[in-house]
């Protein structure tokens, strides 16, 4: 049996669980004062996700980077996969915010889209 | 490339000399080992136009001090740098110290400072409300004032150069050799020809003196902590505020500076290292517990930085201002520790004398102009000015940093004007962007942006100040593929 | 000169809300101006996402936030004045307001606005580093002005960093710059307590497995042209260092993250009365200041944790702008509004007499278990209420109701109380 220490973040209480795990599966969780506690423990020892949001080289903008997104929580275990996988991506200028950058980042299913908008640079006179 | 002088430092004494070189027809270049000028002791120090009545009387100190106080006034207003007649006070806080006072006075008149008068602790609350109750009384010298030590040192280099002086920076001295009756002067990278060298290194003038063969001083760092506060604190003095002298200086200060901040300190602590500029816990302490003996109400909680200044003690105790021992054509200009700024305007002169003494020809330049174009300083214009600026160059109406009101226009001249920006620091020493109380928190990303484009140079090149010190380490996304 | 009916200074969260509320309320003739060539304020860099919960039920990033305000400033029409700095406000005596502001296009501005909202936001405390000893190369920065370098610029300002102070930013940062390749080796926090949001703690930090080091500070700095190391010691009950405890850490980036100013120079330059412990400006439930006429929300009245409360604040400024403009007198007796017992602030800090429901915001001193929430005025308890924790780094809100509101006669005090404690 595995014993795993969590800080629930569904409210500023933030409980101290503590989670009793056995293959993967989630035995018991204490520490919580709401059921909302257990939910979160249950989902963070078992799969837990997170929504990666970083930045992808612009080509010819105003600004040399576009903030992005994925567009729903991705695996945490994938989050620097997905960001060695963002760091050789390059979009041209102009970016829309809302713009698909890509549809599906590292096999997940999850698109990559753009959270601003980057105007194309005016070419030098 | 022959120079006819060579004037090694530039700090203050070698801008003062410098300029005062470009009064002639003469080939000058001021050879600076930093990448910026006024990197020494002209950048960390007290800012102060010291009075006169702190050197013994018929040492050279008394004697320049005195006279560069008085030529002070007509130097800052030649330069556009900003110099205010403040007066300073010495505080008595015993009998004791009563008695400093007159001997103080006494050695003022004998060195010849006028107006020195020994005030009762009435007439000190009424000048200076905000000076501790526990005083005896003061001397007053009204022709103690405050100048920017860095301003001053630019502004003199930048007018000597308008007058066809030249400015080498990264230029440090190695080694000094003869070629018949030249000196090469050596560096790491290059070799400068000169007739006669002027040493106004500084800290280092012993080392560049031992390369001719002159050991006859030597100098060591003395240590000085300071504290600057914002200038919601500057209005608590008018005047500057000494402490009683004591054998290692003249103790701890509260003053205005003439950019409206307040400055304290400094600590006086002898050491051995001769770049070693930290702060350390003990001696922020010491300027604090110190400067509110003086003045009771300054609040701490409204520093904006801490620094640390090196001093340039000779062991002569006294300038080394002369020949070198058995080099006739190297001047000294040494051991210009304090009261080096205020002496400096008075040193120039005396040092181009000796030069001439020595064989140097004299001839003036008919076209010098001894007036430097004034810097704009948007923030102390006025309406009309502003508008005028702005409508001349849009890029005045840029603000940069919004703590002290620098436009991007001031910026780009701090880095198109001699002696050139060619860091942060730089550009913050020129303008006071990153100066304030947000200590470059939103102008520093600007600078560095701006700095990069007029260098012509990728941003993570841009440094702070010089050598190693980048301000980024790279891009976050280097060159890739398309998608 | 030109005459406004109102000029909002600033576009970021509060200012776009405040001027979206106004236009709604009939407000026309109406001008937002802000320093940055673009509207949205700090949330331009703050790329993050976990804005918006309680304003629109969806997790935003910064710049998506901001657009949602932008959108409507565009749809309405609102004109704005970008790259433009307000340099001065000033009040004449028939109570009309000159805003000099300057910009590259337009030039030297004068404008005459009947009303004003306050809402430039605040600006990192940098206070952090001015006491610690060592050297001064390059590399330290503010948490901000790092974000500034990487999410804007694609700098990166240092690869192996140690953050000083558990501010949200530098929460945030530290979380920014692991996934950009850098190592955190650790955030010191000088209070037994972190200042962030707990999410970001979680989020930001065990994510990473970055050390959260709690009464801890940095005391020395190290290295002549870039940082080189900094050292850390542990701190005792009275915020000093514990000798013996230093630990010296390789590094070459030191981060700043101790705390936000609300950005009030313009306000003080103009008169308007300050709270000291705010750092923003005293106002009314309507977020009018001293001045008739200038409002102030947002993060320059008092730093929020969250910007939905920012839009929230910012929208009662611009509606009572748009209210004040239509002639409205609020010039009522006022009752004064304080925080004791552990309640550090209390925003609105007056009360005016007959006044509309409305909801107090504050913040308490230290964290705090169990407690009871007590909102009382001459002996009467207005509304209590038992939370089971209070922390510092969050922002408490309580709403008073119409009945409530109409027992307010004389000081309204905010105060904690131990449950069971009675």
């Amino acid at each position: 049996m595995e014993k795993r220490n969590l800080t629930c973040i569904v409210c500023p209480m933030g409980c101290a669980l503590t989670v009793e795990l056995e293959e993967g599966k989630v035995l018991s969780v204490s520490g919580n004062t709401c059921p909302r506690g257990e939910k979160y423990a249950q989902e963070e020892c078992t799969h837990p996700t997170r929504v990666l949001t970083s930045t992808i080289r612009v080509a010819d903008g105003v600004l040399p980077v576009v903030p992005v997104k994925t567009a729903a929580p991705i695996p945490k275990e994938l989050l620097f996969e997905a960001m060695a996988a963002l760091r050789e991506l390059t979009v041209p200028a102009p970016v829309a915010i809302g713009d698909v950058i890509c549809p599906d980042l590292c096999g997940t299913g999850i698109a990559l889209l753009a959270t601003s908008s980057v105007e194309k640079k005016e070419p030098d006179a | 490339m022959k120079y006819d002088v060579a004037v090694i430092g530039g700090g203050v004494v070698g801008s003062m000399i410098l300029r005062e070189l470009s009064r002639y027809q003469l080939k000058s270049i001021l050879l600076e080992r930093q990448e910026d000028v006024a990197m020494g002791a002209s950048r960390a120090n007290s800012a102060i136009v010291h009075a006169g009545f702190d050197a013994k009387p018929g040492t050279k100190k008394a004697d320049f001090n005195v006279k560069g106080n008085a030529l002070m006034e007509t130097v800052a207003k030649e330069l556009s740098v900003p110099f205010c007649r403040n007066g300073s006070m010495v505080l008595a806080f015993s009998d004791e110290d009563l008695e400093t006072l007159e001997t103080l006075r006494l050695r003022g008149e004998e060195n010849g400072v006028p107006m020195l008068r020994i005030l009762c602790p009435e007439e000190v609350w009424e000048k200076e409300p905000a000076i501790s109750r526990e005083i005896k009384g003061a001397l007053w010298a009204p022709t103690g004032g405050i100048v920017c030590p860095y301003e001053l040192t630019i502004g003199g280099i930048e007018n000597a150069m308008d007058n066809g002086a030249e400015l080498k920076t990264n230029f440090c001295v190695t080694g000094i050799r003869k070629d018949g009756d030249s000196f090469v002067v050596v560096s790491p990278e290059e070799e400068i020809c000169a007739s006669y060298i002027v040493n106004a290194a500084g800290l280092f003038a012993d080392e560049i003196a031992r390369m001719v063969g002159d050991d006859s001083f030597s100098i060591s760092p003395r240590r000085g902590e300071y504290e600057l506060l914002d200038k919601t604190q500057g209005t608590l003095v008018h005047a500057t505020i000494f402490q009683p002298p004591t054998k290692m200086g003249k103790g701890i200060l509260v003053t205005p500076t003439v950019d409206g901040n307040l400055l304290t300190g400094p600590t006086s602590e002898d050491i051995s290292d001769k770049e070693d500029t930290e702060t350390t816990a003990a001696g922020l302490d010491k300027v604090q517990k110190l400067a509110v003996k003086s003045v009771p109400g300054i609040n701490y909680r409204n520093v904006i930085t801490a620094f640390t200044g090196l001093r340039a003690c000779p062991d002569s105790g006294d300038f080394v201002i002369g020949p070198a021992k058995g080099e006739p054509h190297l001047i000294h200009a040494a051991g210009i520790e304090s009261p080096g700024l205020t002496s400096a305007p008075a040193i120039a002169p005396e040092i181009v004398r000796l030069l001439g003494e020595a064989g140097l020809p004299l001839h003036p330049k008919e076209d010098f102009c001894p007036n430097r174009r004034p810097f704009p300083k948007f923030r102390e214009m006025s309406d009309e000015e502003r508008e005028a600026l702005v409508q001349q160059d849009p890029r005045f109406g840029k603000i940069v940093c919004r703590c002290e009101t620098i436009t991007e226009g001031e910026v780009l001249e701090a880095i198109h004007r001699n002696p050139p920006a060619r860091s942060v620091d730089a550009v913050k020493r020129r303008t006071r962007a990153g100066m304030g109380r947000c200590q470059g928190g939103f102008c520093g990303p600007q600078v560095v942006e701006i700095l990069a484009r007029e260098l012509g140079i990728p941003m993570d090149e841009v440094t702070k100040s010089g050598g190693k010190s980048r301000m980024l380490t790279g891009k976050t996304r280097g060159e890739g593929g398309a998608i | 000169m030109k005459k406004l009916d109102l000029v909002i200074i600033g576009g970021g969260p509060a200012g776009m809300a405040a001027a979206v509320a106004a236009y709604e309320k009939g407000v026309r003739n109406l001008l937002i101006l802000d320093r940055e060539p673009q509207l949205g304020g700090i949330l331009e860099q703050c790329i993050h996402n976990g804005f918006g919960l309680h304003r629109f039920k969806e997790e935003l990033t910064g710049p998506e936030y901001a657009a949602r305000f932008a959108e409507k400033v565009a749809e309405y029409g609102i004109p704005c004045l970008l790259n433009t700095m307000v340099l001065d406000l000033e009040t004449e005596s028939d109570g009309t307001k000159i805003v000099t502001a300057v910009s590259p296009q337009e030039g030297y501005l004068k404008l005459n606005a009947r009303a004003v909202i306050l809402a430039m936001g605040c600006r990192e405390r940098p206070r952090g580093a001015l006491n610690i000893a060592g050297t001064r190369p390059a590399g330290i920065y503010t948490a901000g002005a790092a974000q500034k370098f990487v999410n804007i610029k694609g700098q990166m300002p240092g690869k192996r960093v140690v953050i000083l102070g558990s501010g949200d930013i530098g929460l945030i940062m530290a979380r920014r710059m692991t996934l950009e390749g850098a190592k955190v080796e650790a955030v010191c926090e000088l209070m037994p307590y972190s200042g962030g949001l707990t999410r970001n703690i979680v989020q930001c930090l065990a994510d990473f497995g970055i050390p959260l080091k709690l009464s801890h500070t940095v005391v020395q700095i190290h290295g002549k042209e870039r940082v080189e190391a900094v050292t850390i010691a542990a701190v005792g009950p009275d915020r000093r260092p514990i000798p013996g405890t230093e630990e010296k850490i390789p590094c070459d980036t030191l981060l700043l993250s101790v705390g936000l100013i609300p950005e009030n120079e313009l306000s003080r330059q103009a008169g308007v009365e300050m709270d000291p412990v705010t750092g923003g400006a005293v106002v009314d439930e309507n977020r009018q200041t001293s001045i008739p006429g200038v409002f102030a929300c947002g993060n320059v009245l008092h730093v929020h944790d969250l910007v939905d409360y920012v839009s929230e604040e910012a929208e009662i400024a611009g509606k009572q702008a748009a209210a004040y403009l239509d002639g409205c007198r609020m010039d009522a007796e006022m009752f004064p509004v304080s925080g004791k017992d552990g309640v550090r602030y209390v925003v609105p800090q007056r009360i005016r007499k007959g006044a509309a429901p409305f909801a107090l915001y504050f913040r308490v001193g230290d964290v705090y278990r169990d407690v009871r929430i007590v909102v009382e005025c001459g002996g009467k308890t207005l509304v209590s209420r038992i939370k089971k924790k209070v922390a510092p780094g969050e922002m408490e809100t309580l709403p008073l109701k119409a009945e409530q509101v109409s027992q307010i006669d004389g000081l309204v005090t905010v105060r904690l109380e131990q449950k069971g404690a009675e």
